[in-house]
């Protein structure tokens, strides 16, 4: 329906989201940042299937880690598996409610968190803190302002 | 594919150094972005920094040239003693390592990752920053260079839960290690026994050993602790001395390894500033981000403190 629609905006979303990922936010929030690039990622991939790949997905998780300077493939594996699970979604996941949305980002989420957490402690026993979880929490409550937005920027094209 | 492809990545990362090219490589495409998000920390402090005013300017250069004035005497001072040290030692047979180059480079104000004390600076591989160099700020130790990318580097803070520093404290010599706890402003003295001699207020030098912080850089003060005489082991914590959470300057320092020939101890401080221009060639002659870095490589900073 939209074979015209270009790359440029989905790039330039990912760029914002990463630049959000890494941003200094102040006192509390720090703990509390979402994990932006995943929710913009699963935004275009449930929209626009035949756009997102899981080649992609692969990559910018591959970008993510250096970004963080993660150890390589952390967040490209996940990110891909994560992916995955919406593109076969993709069509219930249209159909959805916004709430019903939102339960299945909540464990997208949960389980990045989870394999993220696990392949951290194999390289080296890692401490679980409580506030481990908090960006699943605020990262779900995001999820209408992302897909709102990006709803916005994806519609905007289609005159 | 995908899945087999970030396996296969995993384990190569946590077996071997092989990926270093590759991320540095991807790197050069993300770290516009981190200059990006500490734009407009930079802007604001510059105009912060413009709109000054006149008086609070002057006072403020009237405090720093007191200072530096009092540094100055106390760096001719040092420069007799740092001789007499090389004389005396020469006495002893016993070898001498000096020489180091600093490097001044900015803290990029990014938060990569929440949970750990790392840090990222705007200098990198390009101004010859490699892997566990120490980095140090105006107070004391801050911690290592964890990963050097072309444009920036990460930084371990010896708070880090990861990070061990060995330490010596300063009244009478006594080597132990200091474990970050992973809180900014404490670290753990996990290996001391109940009757070691050490006192709140003692102040932790590093001790050199290990090889990778040059030894006598002030690193911590010891809290205060109550012995427990039913362990073998006491609970002792320290205070960093650096400004772990509020400095935007850090230096990067360039330990020279090679110790210095004690027979003639004349020709050795010669030979210093040489040895470490030699091993940062291109810190004078980078591009862009010159002027910190010219500022760092000055003829002031090339004397070790």
């Amino acid at each position: 329906m939209n074979s015209y629609f270009g790359f440029g905006r989905i790039i330039v979303t990912v760029i914002m989201a990463m630049c959000l990922r890494i941003a200094p936010w102040p006192g509390f929030l720090t703990g509390m940042n979402p994990d932006w690039v995943l929710l913009v990622l699963i935004y275009w991939s449930i929209a626009v299937p035949e756009r997102v790949g899981i080649f992609h997905a692969w990559t910018i998780g591959l970008l993510v880690d250096v970004l963080t300077g993660r150890v390589f493939g952390q967040y490209a594996l996940a990110y891909s598996l994560v992916i995955y699970a919406c593109l076969m979604l993709h069509k219930r996941l249209r159909q959805f409610p916004l709430p019903q949305q939102g339960l299945f980002i909540f464990f997208c989420l949960l389980f990045t968190q989870i394999l993220l957490f696990w392949l951290k402690n194999i390289q080296h026993p890692a401490q679980l803190h409580s506030s481990f979880w908090l960006p699943i929490v605020t990262g779900t409550f995001c999820w209408p302002l992302i897909y709102t937005a990006l709803r916005r920027v994806r519609l905007s094209r289609r005159t | 594919m995908a899945i087999i492809a970030s396996v296969a990545l995993l384990i190569t990362e946590h077996r071997s150094h092989r990926l270093d090219s590759l991320r540095a490589t991807l790197s050069v495409l993300v770290d516009p972005l981190k200059y990006l998000v500490d734009l407009p920390t930079g802007l604001i402090a510059q105009t912060a920094d413009s709109v000054r005013s006149y008086s609070a300017l002057k006072k403020e250069n009237t405090q720093l040239r007191d200072e530096q004035f009092i540094d100055k005497t106390r760096l001719l001072k040092f420069d007799s003693l740092e001789k007499e040290n090389i004389r005396l030692r020469a006495l002893l047979e016993n070898s001498f390592k000096l020489g180091e180059q600093l490097l001044i480079a900015e803290l990029l104000s990014i938060n990569t990752a929440p949970y750990e004390n790392i840090v990222v600076v705007n200098k990198g591989t390009r101004f010859g920053v490699h892997p566990q160099q120490p980095v140090l700020d105006a107070n004391g130790v801050v911690g290592q260079v964890f990963r050097a990318l072309p444009f920036s580097s990460e930084i371990m803070l010896i708070t880090d839960p990861n990070h061990a520093i060995p330490v010596q404290v300063n009244r009478n010599g006594l080597l132990t290690i200091a474990v970050g706890s992973g809180q900014l402003n404490r670290l753990n003295l996990p290996f001391l026994p109940n009757n070691a001699d050490i006192r709140p207020g003692d102040l932790l030098i590093t001790s050199g050993l290990g090889g990778t912080f040059p030894s006598g850089y002030p690193v911590a003060v010891v809290d205060d602790f109550t012995p427990m005489t039913n362990k073998p082991f006491v609970n002792i914590t320290a205070t960093p001395k650096a400004m772990l959470d509020r400095n935007r300057e850090l230096l990067i320092v360039w330990s020279d390894s090679s110790p210095v020939s004690l027979t003639t101890p004349s020709t050795s401080s010669e030979k210093k500033p040489g040895a470490s221009e030699g091993e940062q060639p291109e810190t004078a002659a980078g591009s862009g981000l010159t002027r910190k870095a010219s500022a760092g490589a000055g003829p002031g900073t090339d004397r070790d403190e």
